[in-house]
Formats: structure tokens, C-alpha cells, sequence
């Protein structure tokens, strides 16, 4: 066969196929990812209890939390320097040491943390002071209907209005998975909203203000949904975490 | 005996200097350049993004979101744009077309026998340029479909979100594959930097590439030293003549 005569650009189309190949498995993966990613949620879960390099928590629904911060640096609090002010429309705006929190009666939940971007976590501990406690000991007044969290990260803010604020799975965390909360999931002090996408959960908790209207917070200024219920919003149909 | 005044001159087309051959002409070097610094923002923002020690060190996420949208929008960009040049849309002509000799170059390189025939791109260099292809538009379409949570029902979010996970660890995988091979042959580099390479790496690489250039030099010399000789037979005769 002499094929030095045969002009090139001649023969089979197979990298047009290969394209057109890769367009009809995307769209048969978009058919098939919520049944496919369920079983690989069970397998790597399984499979990441057993995994002692941690490496099946860098595959896609492999298990853990996932570090998010929308600020460039974060600065670290703690005993010393750490304050957790209350204020706005409340007749008693205050300040609470690490020590003022501890001291108060804790609450301890159990239940699966849910990302919007698609990872859960199953079955975390966080334990806390209930948020209603301190806007009762605030004494929130007539006329407010939210909250607003700030965090000293300088950056992020979340919201709530006052009747979910008052849920009793909704805690001022002082601790998680059973440790004090470190730097990177948010420590020393972080908001858990149990029934919500995670990011209702601001990380480094430093401000609590009492507002008449809900103002939205950082992501939610991007288009998330602001009432993040897990299941019921922003596109999802997770399971429900409580 | 003088030049002919309406002779070509140092054109486009025009021979490199010191006898080697043109690869890629400007315009398809910076398709590859724009293309690579592209995919280079996607998959540095996407490890970014995903890898928990990354993200730690980087954070700024709203910002690193953007450019991860941006750049992998516009990733097709210099695609489309080099479509304008005809040497373009020449390889991609030959990118898409598979001979027998690429059918060989296959089942040498399952079996790693180094019997490879090779035309301007070898059959892995075909199935590479088109896979990432592919898998480019798939990522474009999935990333779309996350980035406008309200364009599409949400079961499809689900589904593209996992596929836009599994395949970007695959791009990445493929990805690394083809900066091994490039880090292992500084001619091929030398080729896209420059735009020329060496007839002998073109030999050895590209042997029925090289053979053909070589023909067309000497077609195009004995044109230049005869121009009217009236016994030479046209360098376009169909099936004129066999190089073996």
C-alpha cells in the first residue's frame, strides 16, 4: 500500500464521531446523573470509611465537608479576642465572651448537613447555644421580623426571618462533630440552620442584629434562594435535613 | 539565469530559512496559546474550587467563581475565531480524518511497537484534539446549565453537576497526559512556539507528513529553475507519479 500518494484528509470522519460521541454521552450523563450519583454516593461513602489516604474525599460526592470562603483571608479569634455582639431592634443589645456562651444551657443536634452544590454530610453532631435564647435574652421588640449575621471574616452575611430564627434546631455552634470548631469550618462560633442549605450556617458568627425586613445575605445577593429550605429551593430536591 | 519578475516572494508560503518545514502558521499558534491559557484558568480555578487545602489557601470564591465561569465560556472562542484562517481549518480537516496508517499507528501503540505511521498528526494526536473537543462542549453545556439554576428543570442540574464533576477529573487526567508528552519532546514544542521543526524530527514523527512536504519542495525548486520548460509534467497531474 503506498500511502505517501494517498492525499491526507481523506478517509473515516472518526474525530467528527468522537465529538458527537462525547455531546451524546454528556446528555445521556445529564439523563442518567441523579440515579448515577446516588450509587456513587453509597459506593464511595462505603468505600471512604475504609480509605485510610482520605483521597475518596477529593472524588465528586465523595464524603466530608468541602472549604468555602469568600474572603481572601480570615483572621483567626479565640478566648481572648472573640466577641459575639447582639444588637439592632432589641431592648437589651449586649456582648458574649466565649466563656458567656459556654455558660449557657447547650443544645445538641444530630442531623445530615447538605451543601447546594451537592455534597452531604451525614449525621454531624454541632452543639450549641439556641439562637432564640439569645434574642430572648435580648428581648427582641415590636416590629422586627429578622435577623441578620455578620462574620468576622469581614465579608460574608446571612439572614433569617425572626420565626425561623426561632426554630429549635437553629444554634449558635460552639461545637461540631463533637471538637470545638476549628478555623476552617468557621470556629470558634458558627451559625447552624439545620433545616437549610449550609450556606444559611455563616461561618465565623460575630454579630446578631435585630432588623424589620429580611435583608439578604452574601450569596443570596448572587441569586440563591434567601428561605433555603433543603429540598424546597434553589433547584434542588435533596432529601430534607430535619 | 534571472529571476522571473513576477516570481512569488517570501510569502506565507514561503520556505524557513535553514531547511526546516512549516508547521503552524501564526494564527494556528495562537489558537493554541489562547486555547491553553484558557483551559489552564478553567482547571487552576476548578482545583481551586474543589480541593479543600486549595481552597483554604485561596479563598475569594465569588472571584474565583467568576474567572472559572469566564474563561470556560469562552473556551470554544479561539476556535471559532481561528476558523478565519484556511491553515485552520486545513489541520482540522486532517484532524478529523482517519486513514489506514492511523488504524496502524492504533494497534502499534496498543501493543507498543514503535512501527508508527504518522501524517501530519498521528491517530493519538486525532483522538486527543477531538475527545478534549467533545468534552469541551459537554462541559460548556453542563457548567451553563449550573451557572442559571433557573434555566433548566432541576433533575437536569443534578445530572450536570455530576457530569460536570467525573468529566472534569477525566479533561484533567487527559489533559496532564498531553503536557507529559509535550514535556518529553522539545521539538514538538519548538514546532508550536516557532512554528517550524527539523526535517529530521519530522521524519521520525511524522514520516508520510514529511515525505510529502519534501515532494512539494522539490516540485516547487524545479518550478523555480524551470519555469518554461515545456517537457516538465504538471506538478497537479492526477496520479502522476508514485514516491515509491
Amino acid at each position: 500500500m503506498d500511502t505517501t500518494s494517498e492525499p491526507e484528509g481523506r478517509g473515516t470522519p472518526v474525530g467528527r464521531r468522537v465529538v458527537l460521541g462525547m455531546l451524546g454521552l454528556g446528555a445521556a450523563g445529564v439523563a442518567a446523573g441523579p440515579f448515577l450519583q446516588r450509587g456513587v454516593d453509597s459506593f464511595l461513602g462505603a468505600a471512604a470509611g475504609k480509605d485510610p489516604t482520605g483521597l475518596t474525599g477529593l472524588l465528586p460526592g465523595g464524603g466530608g465537608f468541602r472549604y468555602y470562603s469568600v474572603a481572601d483571608s480570615v483572621p483567626h479569634r479565640g478566648e481572648a479576642d472573640y466577641r459575639l455582639t447582639v444588637d439592632g431592634l432589641v431592648d437589651r443589645p449586649g456582648s458574649y465572651r466565649l466563656a458567656d456562651l459556654r455558660a449557657l444551657p447547650q443544645d445538641r443536634l444530630v442531623r445530615d448537613v447538605q451543601c447546594v452544590t451537592g455534597w452531604r454530610v451525614p449525621r454531624t453532631p454541632f452543639e450549641g447555644v439556641r439562637l432564640s435564647r439569645l434574642l430572648d435574652a435580648a428581648g427582641v421588640r415590636p416590629g422586627a421580623h429578622a435577623v441578620r449575621f455578620t462574620c468576622f471574616d469581614g465579608a460574608y452575611s446571612e439572614s433569617l426571618t425572626l420565626e425561623q430564627a426561632r426554630r429549635p434546631d437553629v444554634l449558635v455552634a460552639l461545637r461540631m462533630q463533637d471538637a470545638a470548631i476549628g478555623h476552617a469550618h468557621g470556629g470558634p462560633v458558627r451559625l447552624y440552620v439545620a433545616p437549610m442549605y449550609f450556606y444559611k450556617s455563616a461561618k465565623w458568627l460575630s454579630g446578631i442584629t435585630v432588623t424589620d425586613r429580611v435583608r439578604p445575605g452574601y450569596w443570596e445577593q448572587y441569586g440563591y434562594d434567601v428561605d433555603a429550605w433543603v429540598g424546597r429551593s434553589n433547584g434542588r430536591d435533596d432529601a430534607p435535613t430535619a | 539565469m534571472p529571476r522571473q519578475p513576477d516570481a512569488p516572494g517570501p510569502g506565507p508560503d514561503a520556505a524557513p530559512p535553514g531547511g526546516r518545514l512549516r508547521r503552524f502558521t501564526a494564527a494556528e499558534r495562537w489558537v493554541h496559546r489562547s486555547t491553553a491559557a484558557l483551559m489552564g484558568l478553567c482547571l487552576v480555578t476548578a482545583a481551586c474550587l474543589y480541593l479543600p487545602p486549595l481552597a483554604e489557601l485561596v479563598g475569594r470564591r465569588r472571584l474565583v467563581v467568576t474567572v472559572h465561569e469566564w474563561s470556560g465560556i469562552l473556551l470554544p472562542l479561539p476556535v471559532l475565531a481561528g476558523l478565519a484562517s484556511r491553515a485552520f481549518r486545513a489541520d482540522l480537516r486532517l484532524l478529523n480524518r482517519f486513514g489506514p496508517h492511523d488504524r496502524q499507528w492504533l494497534r502499534s501503540a496498543l501493543r507498543r511497537h514503535w512501527e508508527r505511521p504518522a501524517g501530519k498528526f498521528n491517530a493519538g494526536q486525532k483522538l486527543y484534539a477531538s475527545w478534549t473537543a467533545g468534552a469541551a462542549l459537554v462541559m460548556v453545556g453542563t457548567g451553563l446549565l449550573m451557572w442559571f439554576p433557573h434555566l433548566a428543570p432541576l433533575v437536569w442540574r443534578t445530572g450536570a453537576t455530576f457530569v460536570h464533576d467525573w468529566l472534569a477529573l477525566a479533561v484533567a487526567a487527559v489533559v496532564a497526559g498531553h503536557l507529559w508528552m509535550a514535556s518529553r519532546d522539545p521539538e514538538a514544542r519548538l514546532g508550536m512556539r516557532t512554528g517550524t521543526v527539523s526535517p529530521g524530527w519530522a521524519a521520525r514523527e511524522h514520516p508520510l507528513w514529511a515525505a510529502r512536504e519534501r515532494a512539494a519542495r522539490e516540485r516547487a525548486a524545479a518550478g523555480r529553475d524551470a519555469p518554461d520548460a515545456p517537457e516538465r509534467p504538471a506538478p497537479d497531474q492526477p496520479r502522476s507519479r508514485s514516491s515509491r
